[in-house]
C-alpha cells in the first residue's frame, strides 16, 4: 500500500490544526481546510480520487470503532438522560425528523437530484455515522460527508446567535438543539457557554445519530 | 490496551455481523454502539475496561471522514448544477430543527 493518501491527510491535518488552535476563527475549520486542499492536489496533478482514497483507507476503516466508541461518552452522560428524559426524548425525536424531512422536501421541491436528496437526509448527525448511513439508504456518502460538516460548521458559527434571535433560552433546550443540529461542532461551540448545555449537548448528538439510522430507512421508503 | 481495543472491535464485528446477517439498513457501526451502550447500562462492560482507548478514538475521529469528504472531487459538477436546492434545504433544516428542538424541550420543562 502506498503511503501517500495518509501522509497528505494527516500532514495537512496536523498543519491546519496547529493553525486552528492558534487562530480560532470557524472559517478556519481543520477538517473542511484539509478537504479542500486534497480536492486542490488530485485536481492540479490530476490524481484519481480511487489511488488516493485505495492508500487512505485504514483511516476509513477506523470509522467503525470510532462510531463504536461513542457508546462511552453517552454512558457517562446518563445522569442527564435520567434527570431531563422526557425533554431529551420528545426533543430528539422531533427535532431529528425536522431535520431530515425538512432537508429532503425542500431538494424535492426546488426540483434537486434524487440522490442529492437522500446525501442530505443524514445530514445533521454526526459525519461518522452519516457516511454508514448515506451508504446504506444509496446516498453519495462523500457528498454526506461535506453536507454535514458544513451543517456542523454552520452550528460552531451561528447556531448561538441563531438560538438568541429564536429567544431559545432554556440551557437543556439549548443544548439540545444544538447536539440534534449540528452534531459535533455544534457542541464544541455550546460548551464554551454553558456546562450542562455542552453536555446534552453531546447526549442530542449521539441519541440523534442513533434515532436517525434507525428511522431513516423506514423514511426512505416514504420519502424517496 | 488490548482490553480495550478487543471489546470495541469486538462490538464494531458483532453490529457488522448482525447487519450483514439481518440485511438491515442500519449501519454495523451504529448497531456495535447500540449494543455497547447496552451493555454498558446493564453492567456487562466495565466502562473502565474500554474507555480510554473509547476516548482516544472519539477524539480523533475527524481526521478519519477527510478520506471520504475529499471524494466529493468527483462530483463537483453534480454540486454546481445543484447548488441552489442543496444550499436552501442546508440553511432552512438548520434553522428549522434548531427552533423545532428547541421550542419543544422548552414547552416541556
Amino acid at each position: 500500500m502506498n503511503p501517500f493518501g495518509i501522509f497528505i491527510t494527516i500532514g495537512l491535518y496536523y498543519t491546519f490544526s496547529e493553525i486552528y488552535s492558534r487562530k480560532r476563527v470557524f472559517i478556519l475549520n481543520p477538517v473542511m481546510l484539509t478537504i479542500l486542499t486534497i480536492v486542490l492536489i488530485l485536481h492540479l496533478f490530476g490524481i484519481g480520487y480511487d489511488y488516493y482514497n485505495e492508500s487512505a483507507r485504514i483511516l476509513t476503516f477506523l470509522l467503525g470503532p470510532a462510531v463504536v466508541s461513542l457508546a462511552i461518552p453517552l454512558y457517562r452522560q446518563r445522569e442527564y438522560i435520567h434527570r431531563y428524559s422526557k425533554q431529551i426524548f420528545a426533543g430528539v425525536t422531533a427535532g431529528g425528523l425536522v431535520a431530515v424531512v425538512s432537508a429532503v422536501l425542500i431538494i424535492t421541491l426546488l426540483g434537486g437530484d434524487d440522490t442529492v436528496a437522500r446525501s442530505i437526509a443524514p445530514k445533521s448527525i454526526t459525519t461518522a455515522i452519516a457516511i454508514g448511513v448515506s451508504e446504506k439508504i444509496s446516498g453519495i456518502p462523500s457528498l454526506t460527508a461535506v453536507l454535514v460538516i458544513i451543517t456542523g460548521i454552520m452550528g460552531n458559527a451561528a447556531g448561538v446567535e441563531v438560538m438568541n434571535a429564536l429567544k431559545i433560552r432554556d440551557r437543556v433546550a439549548r443544548g439540545l438543539a444544538m447536539g440534534v443540529t449540528a452534531h459535533g461542532l455544534g457542541t464544541a461551540r455550546i460548551i464554551l457557554d454553558d456546562e450542562v448545555s455542552g453536555a446534552v449537548s453531546g447526549l442530542g448528538m449521539a441519541l440523534n445519530g442513533i434515532f436517525t439510522s434507525v428511522i431513516l430507512p423506514f423514511l426512505a421508503i416514504v420519502l424517496f | 490496551m488490548y482490553r480495550g481495543l478487543a471489546i470495541i472491535f469486538g462490538f464494531f464485528f458483532l453490529g457488522e455481523f448482525i447487519s450483514n446477517a439481518a440485511d438491515l439498513m442500519i449501519p454495523g457501526s451504529v448497531i456495535g454502539m447500540i449494543l455497547l451502550t447496552i451493555a454498558l447500562f446493564s453492567g456487562v462492560v466495565n466502562p473502565e475496561w474500554c474507555e480510554r482507548e473509547a476516548e482516544f478514538f472519539v477524539r480523533h475521529m475527524s481526521v478519519l471522514f477527510i478520506p471520504p469528504g475529499a471524494g466529493i472531487v468527483m462530483y463537483l459538477s453534480l454540486i454546481k448544477t445543484e447548488l441552489l436546492p442543496i444550499s436552501a434545504a442546508l440553511f432552512i433544516s438548520f434553522f428549522a430543527t434548531l427552533l423545532v428542538t428547541g421550542k419543544v424541550v422548552e414547552v416541556l420543562r
